[in-house]
């Protein structure tokens, strides 16, 4: 049976959706990655067991705790490959992997609390852009985290 | 002083585009943001990576992590299937049954589910038997899903199939290896492809049949 290449198919689409313009870039140099407090926000709407997950158009994120693992994907589209987070969560979320991270001294310190947002959105992402993301980002900040590692999905 | 932020992503076209303050290109298959599952060894070179970006004076930057993976080119999953238990059942219902107990071993050893978006791995046999209808002719809003739960009903077995796969199967889990398994070879994900096309080939709205597998499957 001829494989379907599905990933070339959504980047061939996601290649012709038009994406909001940034007239400037934000860019901030953090203290020392040694000494840098490091959150992760995934786009994989990952949410703890007797959560509500995530619906169609949905803005809001997930807050997940550091020692979380009872978690589960709730993204909506079949267009990725989900088996690896049956796997292992560290695909899309890789907070073991921040915690080895820390404790070798590479990273200063995994965050108390990580975020999850749902990968489909509209195209304008305005909800996220203007509401629920600098919500995200005041919580990382009043945190005291330095560094935030997106992964998207 | 603000965040500074680091994304891993498999769209270039998107980063250089929106331009993030640094993005990491991974050419790896969407949904695999580190590249390979169970492999802390590959996700920390990726995170090396990642973190590497931050010695940059200034954005945006893109930076290529130099190791692709294949979408299309993996070791089938290799993941023994059980024999039929109870010929009367429909075949998919009688796989989904019979595979319970695999699906309960990997959920007490991970102490984690995806299954429960819609429904509940109790409730999989009777969604099984809504697609079955589906598949042999019935239209679609009269056999029992509720409102809008058809896809994340799909989801739930799917992940129910895929948890369980990785509990039983041997080797590592390549790229697509567990959706190609459930579509391809198991009795549950040949019937939601069945029942996907009879959907379309019943002119049912467009989203409502197209995301019941991935878009580029037929």
């Amino acid at each position: 049976m001829d494989v379907v290449d599905n990933d070339a198919a959504m980047r061939k689409f996601a290649a012709g959706m038009p994406v909001p313009n940034f007239e400037e870039t934000s860019f901030t140099r953090p203290k020392p990655l040694s000494s840098a407090k490091v959150a992760i926000v995934t786009s994989a709407a990952i949410y703890r067991e007797g959560g509500n997950g995530f619906v169609g158009n949905d803005f809001h994120y997930e807050t997940l705790p550091k020692d979380a693992r009872d978690l589960k994907l709730g993204h909506l589209s079949p267009n990725l490959d989900r088996g690896g987070f049956a796997a292992d969560i560290n695909v899309a979320y890789p907070i073991d992997r921040l915690n080895e991270l820390a404790e070798k001294g590479v990273i200063g310190e995994v965050a108390q609390h990580h975020y999850s947002f749902a990968g489909n959105q509209p195209e304008t992402v305005s909800e996220l852009r203007l509401d629920t993301g600098p919500q995200c980002a005041q919580d990382m900040l009043n945190e005291g985290v330095d560094v935030v590692l997106l992964t998207p999905v | 002083m603000g965040l500074a932020a680091i994304i891993i992503t498999p769209m270039r076209d998107a980063a250089e585009r929106i331009k993030p303050p640094r993005a990491l290109y991974t050419n790896f298959p969407l949904g695999l943001t580190l590249g390979k599952p169970g492999n802390a060894d590959f996700q920390h070179k990726v995170l090396r990576a990642a973190f590497n970006l931050l010695e940059e004076t200034q954005g945006p930057v893109i930076s290529d992590f130099p190791i692709t993976i294949s979408s299309t080119v993996s070791e089938p999953l290799v993941c023994s299937l059980p024999p039929r238990v109870n010929s009367e059942l429909h075949p998919a219902i009688d796989e989904a049954q019979a595979l319970k107990a695999a699906y309960e071993r990997a959920r007490n050893k991970n102490k984690r589910t995806s299954v429960g978006m819609k429904i509940s791995p109790d409730d999989i046999p009777e969604a099984l038997a809504r697609f079955a209808k589906i598949a042999d002719g019935d239209h679609w809003d009269e056999v029992g899903f509720p409102d809008n739960s058809m896809h994340g009903t799909v989801h739930d077995i799917r992940a129910y199939y895929e948890e369980l796969a990785c509990e039983l199967a041997e080797g590592p889990i390549g790229p697509w290896a567990t959706e190609r398994w459930f579509y391809d070879e198991t009795e549950a994900g040949r019937l939601i492809l069945n029942a996907r096309r009879a959907m379309r080939d019943k002119n049912a709205p467009h989203p409502i049949w197209f995301y019941l597998a991935p878009g580029a499957r037929q």
